[in-house]
């Protein structure tokens, strides 16, 4: 079972996301290890791109602060090297195609490899567009983290069937981005996965409190929480720490207190 | 599950988020279903002949053959379409296939806004809701063009990420389109995005071709040396280029934006200087640095500002069945000019970098050639904006 799989293994799982080098790669480290600390499960770190096209305003913003930063691949390889030096977290890079296909697949499944990526999630990479990558992922121990979308339909078999390290479920349509609520027939969604699957399924899009994260980890196996980490971050820059830490530790505590603790 | 990815030796592909994936299949269905239906194709060329007015002229430039000295120059007359562009010959196309699988809503990006004018128009035509995202930029370059899109009943988006120009327009219209993907379709201006839009934009624009093919076989009684267009995404040039693409002695010339030179950084010349890469949907050609960013691009052309270009182009250039040139602002403005007095034309300022090339490239050839050049669009839009570039102080 790979590393990211396994961090499902001890109750539900808080999965938390972070662009990296927004506004800087020393904030990403620390944000990292107070995330890491205060009960993430798994820790996403956004490669920043200049076109996001998946992502929401929130995100949008960050990728630009990032890039305006000088945030280069090889930059967040190291960083990941130094964060890797304070806590074991299983991390995955959420990236675009395009930086990927530029650095070389190879060359970057292997850094992911010595720099201690342990997945990828790639939102422009469906399941017919992994293919020229995923053999070279797989043969570096990397997971390819694949998504499914309300829209996907009889797709849904397939992704899940392939599926790497966990379903990523996407509740509602749509870019990233906070939400009122968790849309209806959520939990069907998750049986329907769960048909064709042993590995875990967490839920993201959309969650922004201790509260919300609470209820998509009761019907899932997990809650992926990112534009609300990422506006702490928009609004407080390098002072956002101790805060992102915060939400973190109470979005953990809602979970736990929900009685949702325990392996599936 | 199971649609084909449409590529074009390694270029094309289905690079959109999974959200989109059932729908770009079912769309794929509909339109290969649609493409041998009769019914459907009796009402596309109805449409096409009626109301844009089709088939467009190809008229001998005698005039300019005479003063450059060389082939003959034919124009293939898209600016004489209804909404003044090619673009209304897929609009139509699209707006058809999207009626009939049940859509209520049209979407599109626009950079010039003519791409936007046409899809607002067929969205009226056939009493649909239409949104156009246009860059912030764009709105303000082509101000007349949004208010023309609102006439016709659409609402327009001003884009204000990234660099509020035609590709964040481009982000933008996805990103609308995965919100409400339901009742919606997006009507991709040019021959890029995920298949099957490549495929399908090319063959609803290969009437250019087609016609151009049969027209100067009549007038000639042979085929031309070129066949010369304009490269933003690709789409007026690929229509011109599919019907001769079999025809070997026929040169396929796409001219892309060279801006204000390609050693400036400040061009749109993908295929002179971009890189293989992935982004909007497909695998092609991208301005982009080395970290796979994509590069802001730049010309005066609003409609060929844009960072790729079509995968098919990408794979036709590789194999040598295209060339590709480079034709700078400077360039495409004094051919606008030169048309203007030589032939009485208002081209579009991207139509005239095929015809900057073409004043070029006719005196190479002997006075039995003929050369075709596809004036995609006309000019008016473009008029207070070329005033301006020449120093003098005209407002819409």
């Amino acid at each position: 079972m790979s590393k990211i799989a396994e961090a499902f293994g001890s109750g539900k799982a808080l999965i938390c996301f972070v662009t990296g080098g927004d506004p800087d790669l020393e904030t990403t480290e620390e944000l990292v290890a107070a995330m890491a600390g205060a009960g993430a499960a798994i820790v996403e770190i956004g490669v920043p791109f200049s076109d996001p096209v998946a992502e929401g305003p929130v995100i949008q913003g960050a990728n630009a602060r990032a890039l305006a930063s000088g945030t280069t691949l090889d930059a967040l390889f190291a960083t990941v090297r130094r964060i890797r030096a304070r806590t074991g977290v299983p991390i995955a890079f959420l990236t675009y195609l395009n930086p990927v296909f530029r650095y070389g697949y190879g060359e970057f499944f292997a850094e992911c490899e010595r720099s201690g990526v342990d997945g990828i999630i790639v939102p422009d990479a469906p399941l017919e567009e992994q293919g020229e990558f995923k053999h070279i992922a797989r043969a570096h121990g990397v997971d390819v983290i694949s998504l499914i979308a309300p829209t996907s339909g009889d797709r849904v078999e397939r992704i899940a069937r392939e599926a790497d390290g966990f379903v990523y479920m996407v509740s509602s349509l749509g870019v990233t981005g906070v939400r009122d609520g968790m849309p209806p027939r959520v939990g069907e969604a998750v049986a329907e996965i769960r048909r064709f699957t042993e590995a875990p399924v967490a839920i993201g899009f959309g969650i922004g409190t201790p509260g919300q994260a609470a209820e998509a980890a009761s019907i899932a196996d997990g809650a992926i929480v990112g534009s609300a980490i990422v506006e702490i971050v928009a609004r407080l820059g390098r002072g956002s720490v101790g805060e992102v830490g915060r939400l973190v530790g109470e979005m953990k505590k809602a979970i736990d207190e929900a009685g949702a603790g325990g392996p599936r | 599950m199971g649609c084909s990815n449409g590529r074009f030796g390694e270029f094309g592909g289905q690079y959109v988020p999974e959200t989109l994936m059932s729908e770009i299949c079912r769309l794929e269905e509909a339109y290969l279903r649609l493409r041998g239906d009769p019914s459907f194709q009796a009402e596309l060329s109805a449409l096409l002949d009626s109301y844009a007015g089709r088939p467009s002229r190809l008229y001998f430039a005698e005039k300019m053959t005479r003063d450059l000295g060389g082939a003959k120059v034919y124009l293939k007359r898209e600016d004489l379409n209804h909404t003044g562009s090619h673009k209304i010959n897929n609009v139509l196309g699209q707006a058809l296939l999207a009626k009939r699988m049940g859509k209520k809503r049209l979407i599109a990006e626009t950079g010039a806004g003519q791409h936007g004018v046409a899809t607002a128009t067929a969205a009226a035509l056939m009493g649909m809701e239409c949104d156009i995202f246009m860059g912030r930029e764009d709105t303000e370059r082509q101000a007349l063009n949004v208010y023309r899109m609102r006439l016709l009943g659409a609402r327009v988006h001003s884009v204000t990420g990234g660099t509020m120009v035609l590709k964040d327009a481009v982000n933008e219209a996805m990103r609308e389109w995965t919100r409400r993907v339901d009742d919606t379709h997006y009507v991709i201006g040019t021959v890029m995005g995920p298949h099957p839009f490549p495929t399908m934009v090319r063959d609803f624009q290969s009437v250019i071709g087609r016609e151009a093919r049969e027209q100067i076989l009549k007038a000639e009684g042979s085929l031309p040396k070129a066949a010369i267009a304009c490269v933003g995404g690709g789409s007026n040039a690929i229509g011109l280029f599919s019907a001769f693409l079999g025809d070997e002695g026929v040169r396929l010339i796409g001219c892309e934006a060279a801006g204000r030179g390609l050693d400036t950084g400040m061009h749109a010349a993908t295929l002179s200087k971009g890189e293989v890469g992935v982004f909007h949907g497909m695998k092609s050609y991208f301005n982009q640095d080395g970290g796979g960013q994509i590069a802001q691009v730049y010309s005066i052309s609003a409609g060929l500002d844009y960072p790729g270009v079509g995968p098919e182009h990408a794979f036709l250039r590789d194999m040598g069945r295209a060339e590709y040139v480079a034709v700078t602002d400077e360039q495409a403005v004094s051919a606008f000019e030169y048309i203007a007095r030589t032939e009485g034309i208002v081209a579009a300022i991207e139509s005239s970098h095929a015809i900057a090339h073409a004043m070029e490239a006719a005196p190479m050839y002997d006075r039995e050639d003929s050369i075709v050049v596809c004036v995609s669009g006309r000019g008016d839009k473009d008029v207070a904006a070329i005033a301006r570039h020449r120093g003098e102080d005209v407002r819409e």
